[in-house]
């Protein structure tokens, strides 16, 4: 059997698992956010925080409920990596810079997790495991509550009550992202993935001297960064290091995890708003551009094209022998297309198109199938502008499941497309205008432009992953990096709920003749087509001065 | 204070409450239960897959090492011992800048591009150090028989594996400096090629410490 192949036979097989999976599991989570009941530990939590779980909020209440969430979140985890030196388990580690601490702290809480430290020498186990990792679940639960708002938005009427925060916070990571979490780190352990709280020590070599080993939980945190689809590696290299991912099987195992959820939603979706049709039409159109971007992405990096390349006789630098280029390319599209950044091999290291279409897998907005909960809504509110751009064309008032498309719903829509375009291009033209953040780059030229294009692309879109040639590490990244994934996480969400709460605020309007069915294959092709235009229009120039003018000279 | 400021603040405790209760379910609960499970079912594995060859630790079976000869003076770098299978270069790896007490390898690749020349440079000398380097009398390798992976950095630095071309062409250079045939060395290369897992998960690959640790044995025998 060739590489290609087997590349090909992976995906299959990873399909196949997906689609066993998708229906028990999104039907279930559609349970877990219907049901009327509350678990004990979960009074006892609702207890501690002091809330009372009956609250039923509408869009503004559900809002500042998640902003003040992630603002505490923001700011403990910033204390901690502040403290970092006098605290205990820190393995002498010292505290963490206010700059480089502001940046981390924003990116766990967005769920981006861009990383501009090397985890070896900069966090200790207890930043690790009780800051970093808690937000790798709760920023998790927090796209999947605000994805479930939204979900409400369209099955409910005259109401404009969308739920209660905490309840959803609460529920995804009790009833959730624990369960599935625990599975999955166990698995992995029995792997090869380390798991312990051993601080640094010495082993020793077959040649003499010694080695210097990190110990960590990282197991348990390895499952959740791929699970919620956070991807902050325990080690720089992520998810390239053999003590977090040593196997072929745990490489295709990751993959799996970071995919299950995000695309067992539309399920949850179809069962809420009553009709599972409508959720496989936006799960079909997931599915697709998945599937096209995988089948590019194995095309250009078996192609290998590219100077290096072509003199190595393949395109393996930055990639790991155990996974070889099929398994590192599906991981790739797999890892850009949610707001994961998790990487088995390094994207600066692909073929000047696979770089292209790793930026255009975050550009298209994470929503195939996106990010836990945060691919869901994107995805709707794409299904929102389509029926729109549909409706114009056939000259109707557009609807998407009995909710009018009216000029406020399409305003909030088109406000929550604009955001993160609007940080990328004006960030990246900042940063390429002003004479010292040019010298963070690796050789410059267009794959330089591109480092930079991908570092404000993945912050933006809360992935995390980067040209990792980009010294970010600087007060200049650090900075409008953070502000990057602050804005591009909280404005889309403050969009999506205050359509959530215009949806559910409608009267339903009844089927007719004349109603676009959003349920079939046809709306799918109207879906994919309204994603990559939007995106082709909106990023075409940029991504022709950075990976296209690379790919084109190779 | 007014009231919406009031409010402001009494949400703020909420949320820290919130995720001080979390904190406790996510961030200690459910590490130390995973590690209670980890060490008690596969402790080896979870403290990193350790291995042993005449009763000391040499490293672990997941981490790639260098095989090198005793420095000498006046040599800035260490020469690769020809005694012993090599793995894949290691441009990307680093050494810790930070908390220098200690001398932590930190992983990475080099992120360079296809078209950038530092790596074309570095392909190009690694593959001329290949050749020379496993070219031994009666057996010259054809640089077009040298596999991407011997001339290129892996994306942790820390690869343990090197493909079974790689390790194919390494087994002339290796019999005849530890004086064992081609033979007796292919043969222990081939039994140490791991195939696909299932057949079609991930590629083929030998796992260079496990192969060098064979091959000592192999060597005391004689």
């Amino acid at each position: 059997m060739g590489p290609v192949l087997a590349g090909v036979l992976q995906m299959l097989a990873l399909t196949g698992a997906l689609a066993l999976v998708h229906k028990p599991l999104g039907t279930c989570l559609a349970k877990v956010y219907s049901s009327d009941e509350h678990w004990r530990v979960e009074r006892w939590i609702y207890k501690g925080i002091g809330v009372d779980p009956g609250t039923r909020m509408r869009w503004p209440a559900y809002l500042r409920g998640v902003l003040a969430f992630s603002a505490a979140g923001v700011l403990f985890l910033y204390l901690l990596q502040r403290t970092q030196g006098v605290l205990p388990l820190s393995l002498g580690f010292r505290a963490v810079d206010p700059d480089q601490a502001f940046n981390t702290a924003v990116s766990f809480v967005t769920n981006t997790n861009w990383q501009s430290y090397y985890g070896e020498q900069t966090m200790g186990h207890l930043v690790q495991t009780a800051g970093l990792a808690v937000q790798n679940f709760t920023s998790a639960a927090v796209g999947m509550a605000v994805a479930v708002a939204l979900v409400r938005g369209f099955a409910r009427s005259r109401t404009g009550e969308l739920g209660n925060f905490w309840v959803d916070l609460v529920r995804g990571t009790v009833r959730v992202l624990v369960p599935l979490a625990t599975l999955g780190a166990v698995m992995l352990a029995a792997c090869g993935v380390i798991q312990n709280f051993s601080g640094i020590h010495e082993v020793g070599q077959f040649t003499g001297g010694p080695q210097q080993w990190n110990g960590g939980a990282v197991a348990s945190q390895e499952a959740i960064k791929l699970l919620g689809t956070n991807g902050g590696g325990y080690f720089n290299a992520n998810s390239a290091h053999p003590f977090e991912n040593p196997t072929p099987f745990t490489n295709l195992f990751q993959i799996f995890l970071i995919l299950v959820i995000p695309f067992s939603l539309p399920r949850t979706f179809g069962v809420m708003v009553g009709s599972v049709r409508q959720g496989y039409a936006i799960l079909a159109t997931m599915a697709a551009l998945w599937v096209a971007f995988v089948a590019l992405m194995m095309w250009t990096e078996f192609s290998h094209r590219g100077p290096a390349f072509e003199i190595a006789g393949g395109a393996l630098e930055g990639k790991e022998v155990r996974f070889g280029v099929g398994a590192s390319s599906i991981f790739a599209v797999s890892t850009t297309m949610t707001s994961t950044g998790a990487v088995d091999s390094f994207h600066s290291s692909f073929t000047g198109l696979g770089g292209g279409i790793a930026m255009l897998g975050m550009m298209l907005g994470e929503i195939a199938p996106g990010g836990v909960g945060s691919g869901l809504y994107g995805m709707l509110v794409m299904a929102v502008t389509a029926v729109f751009i549909a409706g114009l064309m056939v000259g109707r008032t557009p609807e998407y499941l009995g909710k009018k498309i009216g000029t406020r719903e399409i305003k909030l829509a088109a406000c929550h497309l604009l955001v993160t375009p609007a940080l990328v291009l004006v960030l990246t033209a900042c940063a390429m205008a002003l004479p010292t953040p040019v010298n963070s780059t690796t050789g410059g030229g267009a794959h330089g432009f591109s480092e930079i294009l991908y570092a404000y692309t993945s912050g933006a879109n809360n992935n995390g992953s980067a040209f990792a040639g980009l010294d970010a590490d600087t007060g200049w990244f650090n900075t409008t990096i953070g502000l990057a994934m602050l804005l591009g996480r909280f404005l889309p969400m403050v969009f999506v709920l205050a359509l959530a709460g215009s949806l559910a605020a409608q009267r339903p309007v009844p089927v007719t003749a004349g109603t676009l069915r959003t349920d079939k294959p046809l709306f799918s092709g109207l879906l994919v087509g309204a994603v990559l235009i939007i995106a082709g229009l909106t990023y075409f120039p940029a991504l022709a001065l950075g990976p296209l003018a690379e790919g084109l000279a190779a | 204070m007014n009231n919406s400021a009031l409010h402001t603040v009494r949400l703020l405790g909420a949320g820290l409450r919130a995720l001080l209760v979390l904190t406790l379910v996510t961030g200690v609960g459910y590490p130390l239960a995973v590690t209670g499970v980890a060490q008690g079912l596969f402790r080896d594995r979870a403290d990193g897959s350790a291995i042993t060859a005449d009763g000391r630790i040499v490293g672990s079976s997941l981490i790639g090492q260098t095989y090198l000869l005793p420095p000498q003076e006046g040599r800035q770098t260490p020469r690769p011992d020809p005694r012993w299978f090599h793995g894949r270069p290691a441009n990307g790896l680093g050494t810790n800048d930070v908390n220098t007490r200690y001398r932590l390898l930190l992983s990475g690749a080099t992120n360079r591009s296809g078209a950038s020349e530092e790596l074309v440079q570095w392909v190009t000398e690694a593959r001329a150090a290949v050749v020379e380097e496993n070219s031994v009398p009666g057996f010259r390798v054809d640089p077009s028989d040298v596999p991407a992976d011997a001339v290129t950095s892996s994306g942790s630095g820390l690869d343990p594996h090197i493909s079974p071309a790689y390790a194919a062409l390494q087994v002339h250079r290796v019999a005849a400096r530890n004086g064992l045939s081609v033979q007796e060395v292919g043969q222990l290369v081939e039994d140490r090629t791991e195939g696909r897992t299932l057949g079609f998960i991930g590629e083929p690959r030998v796992n260079v410490l496990e192969l060098n640790i064979a091959l000592q044995d192999l060597v005391a025998k004689q």
